[in-house]
């Protein structure tokens, strides 16, 4: 192609070449007006959903957990502010070396290590990604102030006021109280963390996670609109709605008696626990184990030591003894046997029962403690000086069916308590078909024989319950049928002390027992507790007010004696059951019925003083 | 009316000529009214938006870039009206001039200019900052088609294209190392628009557009394998960053996909003050590469539309006066201006739309910027004047 410029340019090679320039432009144009239509007008709707989200950020206002108090309003948990060390990961420098050189200035300022804050980092990403992190809670206020002077050293480094969980009185009523922590990944799908987010505090333990719900409140949320680098715009607060802190909950545990039983048990030194609870309306007074713990040492466990002292598995103190111990109870059982027999018209309370320290079943012998025959007894005084051959011959009549375990059942051992806190552990009242069950699969070497329920009618051998359950059969026995439904929630009050909600939970079941048969029972657990030669009669009776009570001394392999006792008072018209137990404590006079005695002196005392009454004891 | 259609001799008198006195006597009599319209309406839509968008931009000088991109505008027309009264035809004499002047120009960048974001393109005036490489898509428009139709005689078809491409491809090649990608495209696009009407036959443009295809795969897949990275990171990243936006969410891809958030909230009848992608940030650049996003979020799918529809009449009109042109020198430059201002729309829209990478090339008489307005103000002068002429040579020979 020759091109000359003096004369027109030729006509038909140039007019080709502006068609196909005009096609192009043409189709070119067209796919800008088709990628327009289909932004805006087809999807327009989601593009406008994004640039909505995109300008508003919302920051989450932590809610204060409510107060956890006890009968009488004293604070047994609160919150106190602590100041915590954030990072927003958003504002670390980008480039590698100086992100690094940061979180180093950082570790070292938080007395962290580098990969320590690095694994901070990673996991707050990934339970909430974007939000700040939290690398130390409780820091110092010259870090602080040092951190503000420098501001520039260190960008997305902020201080931030946040609730931590007090426990003003240590490890007081711990296995009561429970513990927080931050809610897991799996608990966000339970119904009842519905709404929660990662990162949120909840209840872990105890009357925490009991009555979480009550105590969380609601975040609050500031809705501001902000720029593209996240920073607030003027006047861009779009709403705002202040946290709701959480409801406080008011125990049924009364802290004088509280403190009276850890007092008593502590002296021990010794693993065990007690529980004294209110015999007509279920509320726990009291309730404690040892070992046990300071709740606070949960929430930020720094101390390898505690950390392991908490996971040994022998003194176990995150466990509830009253509740979740699975131990034989010895004689305190007796009530049970008694009463079985007595319902089922195997035996009278008047009728004689020769005691000569032993009995022979088949093969086997069984003996009273130490072998002592005590002759002649009748009901009161077999169980004033708590015979076993007296109950071995009730267990004996009763091997071949099921009526001693049908009342322990209807007393409330060996089927869950209904108590308000989640720790409950398993138990087990042994009977024909477990046992024949178990030798079915080989993993015994026998059936059911009639010495498994000699052994059951004492309260020894395979059974295995808790403090808790035989406080619910004594107060059953004391209140003449009623399995009352144990509790430590007494009301939630609002932050002002308005009262929103009282916890009354109803009487489990009722069943019947003869009133002269429970008459009986309770003359000879008084006799037992301050008469004579009564098993606890050392310990009582000195003891101004009148009670009913029963020692307690299991046998466990591989263990020495478990010392219990159990006290229905005042006698005779018992209102609260307080029952003990110490492992290894011996018999049961010798350190479950002091430690008894000791919370029995808190109630009294109180009343005597005139002070509020304990869970309307008279 | 066909856009193509060849007119030899007897073109009948245009619908928006104005023939009175004055605009005899300015020279007005023979422009080009729609892309006059086009062109003022485009700078003065620009002018419009950079007044409601960037309100708060600059602290205590609401219109900031008002202001000034009104100043561009003004001189922009004034040049465009003194192009419209020249004889476009001297400059094919001055191609060596101006050749060198945009050679030398851009070289001098490297020397004397004002660094911004790590990248040399303009020198500091007392008034604004000069961006020589706006003004020479300009020239490298002029002075190429010059040299095409000098050398037309000279060497084989083969030698001919090398030469043209080595004429075009060496400011592009500066304006590369300022470095400047988007730019030295639309000079590549200018040089091809060039030789395009220039007529190298199809079978070239076939061999340049495979060797294309093959630089782009050796630049971006090839060299940075073999460990010889052409491009720098942010480069590389944002031309392909496009291709899979949601991987680069915070980093390159970003921009593109607030542009699009932007764009695609405004719906069919915009957001108006209530544009909070473009007003509170979201956006970058949002006055300069990305002012269509602002259009688009504001005004909406009827705003966005308008304004292509202005670059389409825009184009059209260039595309006709290369067929009016009296000589094979005008309708190689206004072929060359038209495809340059096709190129840089096509991409910077599409830019904004998330269907083409983030090349940094302004979209011509919206984007703020005392450079890109002037210079395509004063291209559109240029087209004036090829039309005009075209009309006054006819009348020389056909009196009427």
């Amino acid at each position: 192609m020759h091109l000359r410029n003096d004369s027109r340019p030729q006509g038909s090679r140039l007019s080709l070449r502006v068609a196909v320039m005009g096609g192009i432009a043409v189709a070119l144009f067209g796919i800008l007006f088709f990628r327009l239509w289909n932004l805006q007008v087809l999807s327009g709707d989601k593009y406008l959903a994004e640039a909505k989200n995109n300008r508003t950020r919302e920051f989450k206002v932590i809610a204060p957990r409510g107060d956890i108090l006890d009968r009488n309003g004293e604070v047994l948990v609160d919150n106190r502010t602590s100041l915590a060390l954030q990072l927003n990961t958003e504002k670390l420098p980008e480039d590698p070396a100086e992100e690094r050189a940061e979180l180093t200035r950082l570790a070292e300022l938080a007395h962290m290590t580098l990969p320590k804050v690095r694994r901070a980092i990673e996991e707050g990403e990934e339970v909430a990604p974007g939000a700040p992190v939290t690398l130390r809670r409780d820091v110092g206020f010259e870090l602080i102030a040092y951190i503000e002077e420098n501001q520039r050293e260190f960008p997305g480094v902020t201080v931030e006021r946040v609730f931590v969980r007090n426990y003003p009185n240590g490890t007081f009523a711990a296995h009561v109280l429970g513990s927080v922590g931050e809610i897991e990944k799996e608990e966000l799908k339970e119904a009842r963390y519905k709404g929660l987010e990662p990162g949120d505090e909840i209840g872990q333990a105890g009357a925490e996670y009991a009555y979480d719900k009550y105590l969380r409140g609601e975040p609050g949320r500031t809705r501001i609109q902000v720029n593209a680098l996240g920073q607030p715009t003027p006047g861009g607060e779009l709403d705002s709605t202040p946290p709701t802190p959480g409801d406080s909950l008011k125990l049924t545990i009364d802290g004088d008696v509280q403190t009276a039983g850890e007092g008593g048990l502590g002296a021990r030194g010794l693993p065990g626990a007690f529980i004294s609870m209110n015999i007509d309306n279920g509320q726990i007074l009291a309730m404690g184990s040892n070992p046990t713990y300071d709740p606070s040492d949960l929430i930020e466990p720094t101390q390898a030591q505690v950390n392991e002292l908490y996971r040994d598995e022998v003194l176990a103190p995150l466990v509830n003894r009253a509740t979740e111990g699975a131990y034989p109870t010895g004689s305190i059982f007796k009530i049970i046997t008694a009463l079985a027999a007595l319902e089922n018209g195997i035996i009278t309370p008047d009728e004689l029962v020769q005691d000569n320290g032993q009995i022979t079943v088949g093969t086997e012998t069984f003996q009273n403690a130490g072998g002592e025959a005590h002759g002649a007894v009748e009901l009161r005084r077999a169980l004033q000086v708590s015979s076993d051959v007296y109950f071995y011959l009730l267990g004996l009549d009763m091997w071949k069916n099921n009526d001693l375990q049908e009342w322990a059942h209807k007393m409330g051992v060996g089927r869950p308590a209904g108590l308000d806190l989640p720790e409950e552990g398993e138990t087990l009242v042994p009977d024909k078909q477990w046992r024949n069950q178990l030798f079915k699969e080989k993993l015994t070497d026998r059936p059911w024989s009639a010495g498994d329920n000699l052994q059951l009618a004492t309260g020894q051998g395979d059974l295995q319950t808790n403090p808790l359950q035989m406080a619910l059969a004594y107060a059953a026995l004391g209140n003449g049928g009623k399995i009352v439904t144990p509790h430590v929630g007494l009301e939630v009050e609002d932050p002002a002390g308005r009262v929103l909600q009282e916890f009354e939970p109803k009487i489990q079941r009722r069943f019947h027992i003869d009133p002269t048969y429970r008459a009986d029972i309770l003359e000879g657990l008084h006799a037992a507790a301050q008469e004579g030669d009564g098993t606890a009669a050392g310990v009582f009776g000195g003891f101004p007010i009148p009670i009913a009570g029963k020692t307690g001394t299991a046998v466990r392999d591989g263990h020495a004696d478990q010392s219990w006792f159990a006290a229905l008072s005042p006698y005779p018209n018992p209102r609260i059951v307080t029952i003990a137990t110490v492992e290894e404590g011996g018999f049961g006079a010798e350190s479950a019925a002091p430690v008894v005695l000791d919370i029995l002196e808190a109630i009294y005392d109180k009343q005597a003083s005139g002070v509020s009454s304990a869970g309307g004891a008279e | 009316m066909t856009i193509y259609a060849t007119r030899t001799r007897n073109a009948r008198p245009e619908p928006f000529s104005v023939h009175v006195g004055i605009a005899e006597r300015l020279g007005l009599a023979h422009m080009d009214w729609p892309l006059t319209i086009a062109a003022v309406s485009l700078v003065a839509f620009s002018g419009f938006v950079l007044g409601e968008a960037t309100q708060s931009d600059v602290p205590g000088d609401p219109n900031y870039f008002l202001k000034r991109q009104a100043i561009y505008a003004l001189l922009g027309i004034v040049g465009m009206v003194l192009l419209t009264r020249i004889d476009y035809s001297r400059f094919r004499e001055l191609r060596v001039g101006i050749y060198t002047f945009l050679c030398v120009s851009i070289s001098l960048v490297f020397v004397f200019g004002f660094a911004a974001r790590g990248s040399r393109r303009s020198f500091e005036l007392p008034f604004f900052s000069f961006q020589p490489s706006e003004l020479g898509k300009l020239l490298l428009v002029l002075a190429l088609a010059g040299f095409v139709i000098d050398g037309a005689r000279r060497g084989s078809e083969v030698q001919r294209t090398v030469r043209y491409l080595c004429l075009g491809l060496a400011p592009a090649a500066l304006v590369f190392l300022q470095p400047d990608l988007g730019t030295s495209l639309v000079f590549g696009a200018a040089t091809l628009g060039v030789m395009y009407f220039g007529g190298v036959p199809w079978t070239h443009f076939a061999v340049i557009g495979a060797a294309l295809v093959a630089l782009v795969a050796l630049v971006l897949v090839a060299a940075p394998a073999a460990g010889v990275p052409v491009l720098k990171g942010y480069q590389e990243e944002r031309l392909t960053s496009f291709l899979s936006p949601d991987e680069h969410e915070a980093g390159a891809g970003y921009q593109q996909n607030q542009s699009k958030i932007a764009t695609g909230s405004g719906q069919l009848t915009g957001r108006g003050d209530k544009a909070t992608q473009t007003r509170l940030d979201f956006v970058p650049e949002r006055h300069t590469d990305f002012i269509f996003a602002v259009i688009g979020e504001r005004y909406g799918f009827m705003g966005a539309a308008f304004v292509l529809s202005l670059y389409a009449l825009l184009f059209w009109r260039a595309l006709r006066i290369t067929t009016l042109s009296k000589n094979t020198y005008g309708t190689l430059v206004a072929g060359g201006i038209a495809v340059t201002l096709l190129f840089q729309t096509f991409v910077n829209v599409g830019m904004n739309l998330g269907i083409m990478p983030i090349t940094g090339i302004p979209l011509p008489l919206m984007s703020y910027g005392g450079s890109s307005v002037v210079a395509t103000l004063l291209a559109v002068g240029v087209l004036q004047s090829i039309n005009v002429q075209a009309h006054l040579g006819q009348r020389g020979r056909f009196a009427w």
